[in-house]
């Protein structure tokens, strides 16, 4: 019943530490600019612009789409700021498709952005909430339970999250955009990085990074028009539960499940590991890749580390269902910016346009994010064919 | 394009401190008497929920989080968030059903600004360079604003006690108005000035409170038996955020907003407009181009009680509740964002059937 959009135009900065080179403006201008470039278009042929971020405590910036209008030619636009938590990135590229597919826009700017660097996200947070306990754990802390409780119920062996960390940093160094640039990793490397959150080493987890993601959305019209292949979206979800609740399965969340299966739906698919060709998932922590390879349909429950030791997700490997051909979130982890870049590396692995990371021949992928405490889920397929 | 309908609104009474009550507790009676009115039990009998809050009213990340709890949001739902006035999240909700992936959506916005000191916290919203650093606050800038008005012979200190009186005077049949009373414009011109040429009755209070509303597609709300209004049009517009490069004396983005929405294909009976501060509804009414036909703030407007976060959704609700109660046949609801108007939204409610 929605209208048809398409990725037109993609544009990253390149990730680090520090960009010290540039304002807040400058980071989101250069990836918009870099987007707009792309699609071969200019500012005067973007009707909106949806822009998204993770908490404002990251930079301590209120409400910064206020700041950033100029930045991102709004001026006399619609500008929608989205914030739902880590799984902002993807959610931002659903709210801004949504603009199109309602008919209600010819062609949008997406933006999603983080520079870490301005603050510190593990104060951020960490810090006491007025009325609940306070935890003082980050992401890291709240997660490695739930991963420990994901190696008791499925007996993985316990080196499957160390594979992870090293597959994807191996795909990292494909992508030269990728914030770690690790091509001679080690599993011993990774297993002698010392231990931060148990069972949780250093090496699998998650950069701290400055960066933004942008993406030009089109409807069909003016998708069919483009100069380059567009990335048609075939389908697009969101689920959301709460923190806690009797019941709740951390491990494997409903959420997610349910998010999974509305997209695949929308998209035809009904086996993901043999309809979809590759997928950009949100692994923050390497072992969220085998229990999201569950979760989202690609492995019977107790059984995805198997996909991970069999290499069916590297593409070093020749995996037949690669994960994380960019490098992944354990490469670049502009928080705000993290799901974006799986939704829009999604949509330049279909465009052909991947580079040294293409899955070859790839027609349909699938980009993920998720956030919270793993209760926020957003999903898109995108595809080389409108259907 | 489908047709929406707005079918619920309820507000929390504005007030100055809600005290030891946490966001939950502040939106789960409003939800509650919201699902009442349309008939529904919970967030699951809804096809998607938004919702509009700001991390920096609560002095910590993720305050929509805890908003989620309040939802009952098991099994889990279609639900997103924007770190905005919950206006923009009526507007995303619409395009999720125009898009046809909902029939029916919940909304609603919270805001405890009492913890806090308001104007300070919304100087962090400024340009994080040049601007921020300097903690001008918010109150300051609109100052500064109605300075300009001023010293241009465009208003009259006399016209600004003018809004405030009528706000006062009309917050009187609003039962959740934080201040109200048979206030004349003398009175409050013997008032000393607080941020010169402001009086503390130009600025609107600092206020807690949510607000929540139900919307659906026509045929739904045909189909639930509901009176309902039906947005015939929403738009919003940002300007640049140098405030030297701005007319401040005009609001062009909300003239703009108010034109793609079709405010000016008819009669406007009821106009509920976010002013914060008394200059900036003479702005926003000469901006909109509304005469003596129209009814300006009869809520009150945002002077009697501004709920941060849920005061634009509020003013769509202020307008939905005249139309159904039949005190008017078409209206217009405004929202604001970001220092001196920078940013505005302009929804157009008409009469459905039923109503």
């Amino acid at each position: 019943m929605a209208n048809l959009a398409a990725v037109v135009g993609i544009g990253q900065t390149k990730y680090m530490t520090k960009r010290t080179d540039v304002s807040i403006a400058g980071l989101v201008r250069e990836a918009a600019f870099k987007a707009l470039q792309d699609a071969e278009l200019t500012w005067d042929d973007i009707d909106a612009v949806i822009i998204g971020k993770a908490p404002d405590m990251f930079e301590g910036v209120i409400m910064p789409e206020v700041y950033l209008t100029d930045a991102l030619g709004c001026n006399g636009k619609p500008m929608l700021r989205v914030h739902t938590a880590g799984s902002v990135g993807g959610s931002t590229a659903l709210v801004a498709a949504s603009h199109v597919q309602s008919g209600t826009f010819k062609r949008v700017l997406t933006v999603a952005f983080e520079k870490q660097s301005e603050s510190n996200a593990m104060w951020a947070l960490s810090n006491s909430q007025p009325f609940s306990t306070h935890l003082n754990a980050g992401a890291g802390g709240y997660f490695a339970p739930i991963i420990r409780e994901y190696m008791r119920r499925s007996n993985a062996p316990y080196d499957v999250g160390i594979k992870v960390a090293v597959k994807d940093r191996l795909h990292g160094a494909r992508n030269p955009l990728a914030h770690l640039q690790k091509p001679d990793i080690t599993m011993k490397e990774v297993e002698e990085s010392f231990m931060l959150w148990d069972p949780i080493r250093f090496l699998e987890s998650c950069p701290s990074s400055d960066g933004a993601c942008a993406m030009v959305i089109a409807n069909e019209e003016l998708a069919d028009k483009a100069s380059k292949p567009p990335a048609w979206i075939r389908g697009s979800a969101m689920r959301s539960e709460p923190t806690m609740y009797a019941g709740r399965n951390l491990v494997n969340p409903q959420a997610g499940r349910d998010c999974a299966a509305d997209v695949y739906q929308q998209a035809g698919i009904t086996d993901p590991r043999k309809d979809l060709d590759c997928a950009e998932v949100y692994v923050p922590f390497s072992w969220y890749e085998p229990m999201w390879l569950e979760n989202l349909g690609f492995a019977p429950e107790g059984e995805g580390w198997k996909l991970t030791m069999e290499g069916a997700t590297s593409l070093d490997e020749g995996g037949d269902i690669p994960w994380n051909c960019s490098g992944g979130v354990l490469s670049s982890n502009p928080i705000g910016a993290s799901g974006m870049i799986r939704f829009a590396e999604a949509a330049r692995q279909v465009r052909g346009d991947a580079g040294a990371h293409q899955v070859e021949g790839a027609k349909l992928a699938l980009g993920h994010a998720y956030g919270g405490g793993a209760q926020f889920f957003s999903m898109w397929v995108v595809g080389s064919e409108k259907s | 394009m489908r047709d929406i309908a707005i079918v619920a609104y309820q507000q929390s009474d504005s007030v100055a401190k809600a005290g030891a009550v946490n966001e939950v507790e502040l939106i789960m009676p409003v939800l509650a008497r919201t699902f009442k009115q349309a008939g529904l039990n919970s967030a699951q009998d809804v096809d998607f929920v938004c919702s509009g809050s700001c991390d920096y009213l609560q002095g910590a990340a993720f305050a929509f989080v805890s908003g989620v709890d309040a939802l009952g949001a098991v099994p889990p739902i279609k639900e997103s968030h924007v770190e905005m006035d919950a206006a923009w999240a009526l507007y995303e909700s619409i395009l999720k059903i125009r898009m046809g992936h909902a029939d029916s959506a919940l909304i609603y916005g919270f805001g405890k600004s009492s913890p806090g000191e308001l104007p300070i916290v919304l100087s962090q919203q400024l340009d994080p360079y040049y601007l921020a650093p300097l903690w001008v606050d918010s109150v300051s800038l609109a100052a500064l604003q109605a300075r300009l008005m001023l010293d241009q012979g465009m208003i009259t200190e006399r016209d600004m006690a003018e809004v405030v009186s009528r706000s006062r005077r009309n917050a009187m049949n609003n039962p959740h108005a934080q201040l109200s009373g048979d206030i004349s414009p003398e009175d409050i011109l013997a008032e000393e000035t607080y941020l010169s040429p402001l009086r503390k009755s130009d600025c609107s209070p600092i206020s807690d409170g949510a607000s929540a509303m139900i919307i659906a597609t026509v045929e739904q709300a045909k189909a639930w038996g509901l009176p309902y209004a039906v947005v015939s049009g929403i738009d919003h517009c940002i300007e640049t955020h140098n405030l030297g490069m701005r007319d401040l004396t005009d609001s062009v983005s909300t003239r703009m907003a108010a034109n793609h929405a079709g405010m000016n294909t008819g009669k406007v009976d009821v106009a509920e407009l976010y002013a914060p501060f008394s200059h900036q509804e003479i702005i926003l009414t000469r901006a909109l181009g509304l005469d003596k036909e129209t009814v300006v703030n009869p809520s009150g407007g945002v002077l009697a009680g501004n709920l941060m976060m849920a005061s634009g959704l509020s003013r769509v609700g202020e307008v939905f509740n005249r139309i159904v109660k039949g005190e008017a046949q078409r209206g217009i609801a405004h929202a604001t964002s970001g220092p001196c108007l920078q940013h505005n939204l302009v929804t157009v409610l008409e009469k459905g059937e039923n109503a």
